[in-house]
């Protein structure tokens, strides 16, 4: 009976695009409509093929094929997303790499957001509903619940991660930072995002433990609030149904506050709180001891979710928002640091006792420089947002600066260390194929972010600086122009800077491919004594 | 305009008031005595039921 109703929703699905990829009035629309036309049409064909087929038994033991899927996908996702950000970072510093042939959709304003979303929701996203699925089933020692549904989850994300990125190419983009994708594809999201939290809730309602442990918390809270900024910061109406094109419903200043508060709590619940799950399960775990105190790890919880919704109106400071919007949002924002600090604390104190780990260690080591940066940025973040401060840090690269020492040393550090556990742990091998190219990894991507980061500080304060500065009868003394070219040997050690880390990744990604095709080397790994 | 005036009000005093008590009544609890055992417990977690779901036997801490 299920599969009936399978073959007419695809098969309805699969008219409907076509229709729709007749009478598309767009290009983005018209491609997407193709790309659902065929994945239905392939869909049918598969369920119709096994119609008949005698129903399986369900099988027993955790659901690793899933993760399996994600942890390939987190890690192809990763490359091609530090590279697009290489390509637009020496786009930044010689703009004839804006190809003339490839106009328009090789050009900086089109891979931008390609960039973003490729690294924050495909590599980030990826990331976490692995993880959030292997850990949800092993800290309530049951299987994912909803069979099949985690399969769902895994390709309709993907889906939209393909959806979103041809889609920015193609022109098709609602202008929203980080909220990119056309109206279709938010309806799309929101369906895989609803069947994520059943999956999780699911499993966590059949736990066999008695209590729920805190990266559960985490990861929860972060999938119930994206839900909930996505689906308001998406509000819209579509032009046309046989279009890309929508109109949003909020306009104005409300419309830029919802917004930042979406954009902001998107730093907060899927690149903080949901990242921050990963860490309290894969650092104790690594480190092979609990977490240092689990009380504070409770009050860092509490503290982080009452606090940081409320911190996004820090990006509208000097605008046509109230002043008193503004300096809410940013005394939320200087009170975070503490239960940041607390839980920066809290990760950094479980290896007392285990500290040696860090010298033999590289998976540990990572996790620590991926700690510490989480603190650095979360120090550096409240500072910016301090209204004084924000004067002349806004719209510069300094801001750049701070996004990327969080997103390229925070969470792209704390996945790197998640892949190296779960690669050999779900293949089934003792350790990484090669130890010292994790090590190699590390110094890459270490030495990568430190590029990047100072010289975006010094680009950025300049800039600033530069912006702000007049003569003796208040005349500005620079033109736009004029910054623009005395920022140009910073943008190149910036575009060095990826470079490392992008090779860091690669060396990765072979590292990886080298640990599921063989199993470990038998050589004894660079740094690591015989116990 | 009316409701709008409305919603600020309650969240100017009732809503703010009681967002406050259960943050600060949350952090009490995890402090209340007697929750050591209970969070020793659940802190041990990730070392159960590495490989198979519901082993409720606790697998020795790799030191």
């Amino acid at each position: 009976m299920g599969n009936y109703v399978k073959l007419i929703a695809l098969g309805c699905t699969t008219l409907f695009a076509a229709i729709a990829a007749n009478w598309g009035r767009d290009v983005a629309y018209i491609v997407h409509a193709m790309i659902i036309m065929a994945v239905s049409a392939f869909l049918f064909i598969r369920v119709l093929r096994q119609i008949d087929a005698p129903v399986a038994a369900t099988p027993e033991g955790y659901m690793d094929d899933v993760i399996r899927a994600g942890v390939i996908a987190t890690g192809f996702w990763g490359v091609v997303g530090f590279l697009v950000g290489v390509v637009i970072a020496f786009q930044l510093a010689f703009p004839q790499l804006n190809f003339e042939v490839l106009q328009p959709y090789g050009n900086f304003g089109r891979l931008r957001p390609l960039h973003t979303s490729a690294v924050i929701f495909a590599f980030g996203g990826n990331a976490l509903i692995m993880s959030s699925f292997y850990i949800v089933q092993r800290t309530c020692g049951a299987r994912l619940w909803g069979g099949n549904m985690a399969w769902f989850v895994f390709w309709g994300y993907n889906l939209f991660i393909i959806l979103a990125a041809t889609g920015y190419l193609l022109g098709g983009t609602q202008s929203k930072e980080y909220a990119e994708p056309e109206w279709y594809i938010d309806i799309w999201l929101t369906v895989v995002w609803v069947a994520f939290l059943a999956v999780y809730l699911g499993t966590i309602f059949k736990r066999t433990e008695k209590h729920i442990y805190v990266a559960n918390w985490f990861l929860l809270s972060f999938i119930v609030t994206v839900a909930m900024l996505h689906i308001v910061n998406n509000i819209s109406i579509p032009v046309s149904i046989w279009g890309s094109k929508s109109v949003q419903v909020f306009s104005g200043v409300q419309d830029a506050m919802v917004q930042w508060w979406y954009g902001h709590n998107a730093v907060g619940f899927f690149l903080t709180a949901g990242f921050l799950g990963m860490m309290y399960y894969f650092v104790p775990k690594q480190a092979g001891r609990p977490v240092f105190s689990y009380k504070l790890s409770i009050i860092h919880f509490w503290a982080l979710i009452f606090l940081y919704i409320w911190a996004g109106p820090h990006h509208l400071h000097y605008t046509a928002l109230p002043d008193w919007a503004s300096t809410l949002g940013m005394v939320f924002s200087i009170i975070l640091w503490m239960p940041s600090w607390g839980g920066m604390i809290n990760g950094l104190m479980t290896l007392q006792g285990a500290w040696d780990k860090l010298r033999t260690d590289p998976i540990i080591r990572m996790m620590v420089i991926s700690l510490a940066f989480y603190g650095m940025s979360t120090f550096e973040g409240p500072m910016m947002s301090i209204r004084a401060v924000n004067s002349l840090s806004h719209y510069t690269d300094w801001t750049i600066g701070h996004v990327h020492s969080g997103a390229l040393g925070w969470n792209g550090m704390i996945t790197f260390s998640a892949l190296y556990f779960l690669t050999p742990k779900l293949w089934g091998r003792a350790q990484m194929y090669s130890m010292s190219a994790i090590n190699w990894h590390f110094w890459l991507a270490t030495i990568g972010i430190i590029l990047y980061a100072a010289s975006m500080w010094v680009t950025g304060i300049m800039e600033g600086l530069m912006w702000r500065e007049v003569d003796a009868n208040g005349f500005l003394v620079n033109s736009f122009a004029d910054t623009v070219s005395a920022k140009f040997p910073m943008y190149v050690v910036r575009g060095l800077g990826g470079v490392l880390y992008l090779s860091g990744a690669l060396i990765m990604a072979w590292n990886m491919f080298m640990t599921i095709r063989g199993g470990a080397r038998v050589a004894a790994p660079v740094g690591v004594p015989a116990e | 305009m009316e409701n709008t005036s409305l919603l600020s009000q309650l969240a100017d005093n009732w809503m703010l008031l009681a967002m406050f008590t259960l943050f600060i009544g949350a952090i009490l609890w995890a402090l209340r005595p007697g929750s050591r055992d209970v969070h020793k417990e659940t802190a041990s977690i990730p070392f159960r039921n590495e490989d198979h779901p519901g082993s409720s036997e606790i697998e020795e801490l790799q030191q």
